[in-house]
């Protein structure tokens, strides 16, 4: 493997190549050992936990944020939560697209999309501790 | 909307409940997507979308003031994928 990522990278110098392969490495595996899974259910039990409503109230909160949040966007809102990120309503112009297994081109219509926006500080936490030179 | 009016929404829908508790409340929600990413673990809400992070390699860049080339080291960036349903719902036709 590391052959080919040196073959792969030719213009690179070797040391650099293969520093960067280690630490690739090493990332894999912290996310394979991380690589859970969160849903409702895991939101539901730390508000439990941290607010000492009933299980069944935190879920419905859980649920209504949720709810909030989506409609918000549905109307065409940007929502933005401070310190966590933004969500952006984007309007997509009309494009030409292509099936990629039959090559046949197929008009993509004008749709609105949302994209999420990870502020600085949600960046910051994620890389915190992991892999710096 | 920005998160103050969130929890004035919820609050309103609420009545018994303190705004210092909804507060507490979206913030523990939050805060547990962010640690979750930080760990590496996915956050996946049926209807709504899926929060997961991408690793980027280290890289040879470029100060692109001066040219001068610098290393930057690998990072993870957070990634987040729309739900089905609320792709839906943003094309659904309004009214």
């Amino acid at each position: 493997m590391s052959i080919s990522r040196r073959l792969l990278t030719p213009g690179l110098p070797t040391n650099i190549v293969e520093i960067q392969m280690d630490r690739t490495a090493e990332k894999r595996g912290a996310l394979m050992a991380g690589g859970k899974t969160l849903t409702r259910a895991d939101l539901s039990e730390v508000v439990y936990q941290k607010v000492g409503l009933s299980r069944t109230e935190s879920a419905a909160l859980v649920e209504l944020v949720l709810k909030e949040i989506s409609e918000s966007l549905a109307r065409g809102e940007h929502v933005k939560l401070s310190s966590f990120g933004s969500f952006i309503v984007r309007s997509k112009g009309r494009r030409i697209g292509r099936n990629p297994k039959t090559g046949e081109e197929v008009p993509i219509e004008p749709r609105r999309v949302m994209v999420f926006k990870p502020s600085n500080i949600m960046k910051a936490r994620i890389n915190d501790g992991k892999a710096r030179s | 909307m920005i998160k103050s009016e969130l929890v004035q929404k919820i609050a309103e829908a609420n009545p018994h409940l303190y705004q210092r508790d909804v507060e507490n409340i979206i913030e523990a929600i939050l805060d547990e997507i962010t640690m979750a990413l930080a760990r590496g673990d996915r956050v996946e809400l049926r209807g709504f979308g899926a929060f997961s992070v991408k690793s980027r390699p280290a890289r040879m860049g470029r100060n692109p003031r001066t040219g001068e080339q610098v290393r930057v080291s690998e990072k993870v960036v957070p990634y987040f994928k729309t739900g089905k349903e609320m792709r839906d719902r943003l094309n659904a036709p309004r009214r």
